[in-house]
């Protein structure tokens, strides 16, 4: 009970100019992955990277259904994103659009697999964005988030991990 | 501005892998040295073009080259490559910690879906 679950590393690759994939192995079978990832009080946990709080997360699973996240950074900037589902497999695949509210011209379309092999997962999500310069721009974002106020973000994640 | 500064510091590089048949060179030397005609079987280009992508990355570091009796092999440098790395790294950090709270979610599911089977008994 009082372990804490061995952390994985995240591993980030650009397949293409206008692409994005993250791979992250779980130990835990498919469908806990899936229903942390698709359940608005699970989400709201794990999500926000302990950069802030999510003060929003709909989730309407279904082809066709909107979804929106809603996060207030510790600096008090709130980041939005939207979308909809565009192809959902039950503990295997979701497809969905994904909006940055900051840039609300520009679409990516997110395709997240889930991949069980003895009990453990392997999560991939293929970030598909439309230009080179639309993904940079969402790589950049990462940068300026990972940079901002690192220690508190670090110190605020180990406390909430505590609790 | 940090495209500004990478730009200034690591230009060449970032624009050696911005052609997608160089990235294919890349991805295959990853695995091991190769030879230009291996990599012309590979990637079916033909070998013009490999040679030309070939001394693109060459001119940044990006692979290097040894003789090895009538063959030239080409292998991989990854150091020339750690701006890129750099650049993605804070982004991969974000995941990662974003990950490391999903454990901890899955961690409880794991324990709830035990608990609930010892009750049904």
């Amino acid at each position: 009970m009082e372990t804490m679950p061995s952390s994985g590393t995240a591993t980030v690759e650009l397949p293409t100019d206008e692409q994005i994939l993250i791979t992250r192995e779980f130990d835990a079978p498919k469908e806990l992955v899936f229903k942390a990832f698709t359940m608005p009080e699970l989400v709201k946990r794990w999500w926000h990277a302990n950069r802030g709080e999510m003060t929003v997360a709909e989730i309407y699973l279904q082809v066709g259904g909107k979804w929106r996240y809603v996060m207030v950074a510790d600096g008090g900037v709130e980041v939005g994103f939207h979308g909809e589902y565009r192809e959902i497999v039950p503990n295997e695949r979701l497809v969905s659009i994904e909006v940055f509210e900051g840039y609300p011209d520009e679409e990516a379309v997110n395709t997240a697999t889930f991949t069980e092999v003895d009990g453990r997962t392997t999560l991939t999500i293929l970030v598909q964005h439309s230009s080179k310069e639309a993904r940079d721009a969402h790589i950049d974002s990462g940068m300026e988030a990972g940079m901002q106020d690192a220690l508190d973000l670090l110190e605020q994640g180990a406390v909430s991990l505590g609790r | 501005m940090p495209g500004v500064a990478r730009a200034a510091t690591t230009a060449d590089a970032f624009n050696a892998v911005a052609e997608p048949r160089r990235r294919e060179i890349l991805d295959a030397l990853a695995g091991g040295e190769r030879s230009v005609n291996d990599l012309v079987r590979l990637l079916g280009l033909a070998q013009p073009q490999v040679s030309k992508h070939l001394r693109v990355l060459r001119e940044v570091g990006a692979v290097d080259v040894r003789q090895a009796g009538r063959q030239r092999l080409y292998r991989l440098n990854g150091q020339a490559l750690k701006p890129i790395h750099d650049w993605v790294k804070p982004y991969e950090q974000s995941w990662s910690e974003r990950f490391d709270r999903l454990d901890v979610v899955l961690e409880e599911l794991k324990q709830k879906e035990e608990g609930d089977g010892n009750d049904a008994e």
